[in-house]
């Protein structure tokens, strides 16, 4: 299956180099982002570029990789990222969080715990997470120097003061090591916790912005907040509707046009194992299940 | 639903034959192959070699076909392409005064040494539809005889330079080597060098809106054109085992340098200044108005208030790249249910919350 004509995993070993000195940088300056020349590469930039190219620095030939989109292995890009690294790397791919060594994520983490050894790999549309507060590159780069984050306090602040809420849900602001201000990608903030002490090495990577960075595995990652308004993630009123899972984060699927609802676990893979081990939640058996592919039968 | 259903790899497989199929279009239809696209859509093969960075007509023609005439979509396969690359080394610069010039003018100068020569192109042709080209047009009449012209035209703006009415062109003390933007991430601030490469593979159409808000008042600089050329240059590299330049073979390429009416300051007497255009093939329209995204993008060099788009390096060479906001943009419609579900919980339990003051206050009505 492996494509002709190409190096292993794509990229010529002088990029790799290139790559794998960026992310040497990047693990020894937490949170940090070092600029990197990033290559052009036969996806679109924006479709996860900046992860392929992190990918396919760190890739072996003995690795495993499994590739999520919104937590699921089966959406359209995450199955055309598996199949680019299956067609020039030939690697062994899979859907088990626990068997992956390589994890290469768009907006989710998984909801397997992790483990050492594991290295998860972001997708980034935006490395800088005062962008939006200030367009420019030069600027922001001056903030970090100085850890000068008022800025983004201010934007939560206010936000508390005209919707009563932090109106960030994803792409939450994290501190890395108590330094550097990081863009966590743009993971729901119900995912934040788990970047905390992470026992796994997490890389990210940003292709069209040109830059990487990285959380090395147990480093302290803090959501911010403030004392009277403490950092809380999503909660949902009822469990999965599939496997039963009450501490997943859950997607709302539309059953029909007359206001059917129903949620499952954004998580497929976390999904599926729990119905193998005998889990059930409210709407088990129904054709809604079979319509999602996720029944044990079907897998 | 789409991406919750497994079955996505079929999906995809499927996609790519259909359109496989609608690029070949009605099969009762001759093939167009990539020698008629390279010698007749040669401006289309132009542009994708330009902005897709790498001057092969042969590969761009083979992308406009295979991007079915898409020339942003032609661009990317191109750069793809091209980052597969090995780099052998790099060219002396061209010397663009001794071009094979096939077209040169200047509306600076009614006349200069060499003459203004119109060569191949639409600007008098009175735009009517050629009913003829609908039929096979069989062979153009023969051009008649013209002069050959001298192998070196000097640049218009040099006859300026001769009287120190322009700014010299050098280069910089030492004489750095640029940096090589497909190599190296964009830094700022940016370098006229920089800035000049990144917008030579910059959007034609970004580059023309850009260039067209100096003339309409956001940041004037006075323009006119110096001269544009387009001909062809020999391309040199010296081989470290020669030590001296050996002639490797030619490019087209088109050039445009805009002269600008600058006032001085205290440090610099009143003269013209330049803004430079380069591009693969030929380009007129785009190496124009790169010129003049050149010179507004030069404004804190030359003293002047960075108020307009134009003039905002960060803005401009942030976002001329085709290959980049193409992707970016088109991105949106990869699933965002994750962010959007989040945002969802949230604008409800807002609602909610807004709600609740107005039942409260209902109920004591």
């Amino acid at each position: 299956m492996s494509a002709t004509g190409y190096n292993f995993a794509y990229l010529d070993p002088q990029t790799k180099r290139m790559l794998r000195r960026a992310l040497l940088k990047a693990v020894a300056i937490p949170g940090y982002q070092v600029p990197f020349g990033s290559r052009e590469m036969p996806l679109p930039y924006g479709w996860g570029t900046g992860g392929i190219q992190v990918t396919a620095a760190v890739l072996g030939r003995d690795d495993v990789l499994k590739v999520i989109d919104q937590g699921s292995d089966d959406t359209v890009n995450a199955v055309n990222i598996r199949r680019f690294f299956a067609r020039t790397a030939d690697v062994a791919t899979t859907d088990r969080t626990a068997e992956a060594t390589v994890i290469q994520t768009r907006h989710r983490i998984p909801e397997a715990p992790l483990a050492e050894g594991q290295i998860m790999v972001y997708q980034v549309p935006q490395p800088e997470p005062m962008r939006r507060l200030e367009p420019r590159e030069a600027v922001t780069r001056t903030l970090h120097a100085l850890a000068d984050y008022g800025f983004m306090h201010v934007k939560l602040y206010e936000d508390i003061a005209r919707y009563g809420h932090i109106a960030t849900t994803y792409d939450y602001p994290v501190m890395v090591n108590g330094r550097y201000l990081m863009s966590p990608s743009p993971i729901p903030k119900f995912d934040n916790p788990k970047l905390n002490r992470s026992p796994a090495l997490q890389l990210f990577g940003a292709g069209r912005e040109k830059r990487v960075y990285a959380v090395p595995p147990y480093t302290r990652v803090e959501s911010l907040d403030f004392d009277d308004h403490p950092f809380s993630v999503q909660r949902w009123d009822a469990p999965c509707a599939l496997c039963g899972a009450d501490d997943s984060f859950l997607d709302e699927v539309v059953l029909d046009d007359a206001g059917g609802r129903m949620f499952v676990c954004s998580d497929s893979e976390y999904c599926t194992s729990r119905q193998h081990a005998g889990h059930t939640g409210p709407a088990s058996n129904n054709m809604a299940s079979a319509r999602l592919g996720r029944g044990p039968a079907s897998s | 639903m789409y991406v919750a259903v497994k079955g996505g790899e079929t999906a995809i497989l499927n996609a790519s034959a259909l359109l496989a199929q609608a690029r070949r279009g009605d099969p009762a239809v001759a093939e167009i192959d990539t020698a008629q696209i390279a010698g007749q859509l040669r401006l289309g093969v132009a542009r994708v070699m330009a902005e897709g960075s790498l001057y092969d007509e042969e590969l761009a023609a083979l992308a406009l076909k295979q991007a079915a005439g898409d020339q942003v979509e032609a661009i990317f396969l191109l750069r793809a392409y091209r980052t597969t690359l090995p780099r052998f080394g790099y060219t002396v610069p061209l010397d663009t005064a001794r071009m094979a010039v096939r077209r040169r003018i200047s509306a600076t100068f009614k006349e200069l040494p060499g003459g203004q020569v119109l060569g191949p192109t639409y600007d008098y042709t009175q735009r009517l539809l050629d009913f003829s080209l609908l039929a096979e047009g069989g062979a153009p009449d023969a051009v008649p005889g013209v002069e050959p012209l001298p192998d070196t035209l000097p640049r218009g703006t040099d006859l300026l330079g001769e009287e120190g009415l322009i700014e010299p062109e050098l280069p910089l003390p030492g004489d750095p080597a640029p940096t090589d933007l497909s190599r190296e991430p964009l830094g700022f601030p940016a370098d006229r060098a920089t800035r000049l490469q990144n917008l030579a593979r910059g959007d034609e159409g970004f580059l023309l809106a850009m260039g067209y808000s100096t003339q309409r008042g956001y940041s004037h600089t006075h323009p006119f054109a110096g001269e544009i050329r387009m001909g062809e240059v020999a391309l040199e590299v010296v081989p470290e085992e020669l030590g001296f330049a050996i002639g490797i073979g030619g490019i087209t390429v088109t050039e445009c340098q805009m002269v600008n009416q600058f006032a001085g300051s205290a440090s610099t007497p009143p003269q013209f200044t330049r803004g430079y255009g380069l591009a693969f093939g030929e380009a007129e329209r785009k190496t124009m108005a790169m010129a003049l995204v050149d010179r507004a993008l030069r404004c804190a060099e030359l003293g002047e208030d960075a108020a307009s788009p134009a003039q905002q390096a960060e803005f401009v060479l942030s976002h001329s790249d085709n290959v980049e906001a193409g992707g970016f943009v088109q991105h949106l419609k990869l699933p965002h249910y994750v962010d959007f579900q989040s945002e969802l919980e949230l604008v409800r339990r807002m609602r909610a919350e807004a709600a609740q003051p107005q039942a409260a206050e209902e109920q004591t009505a």
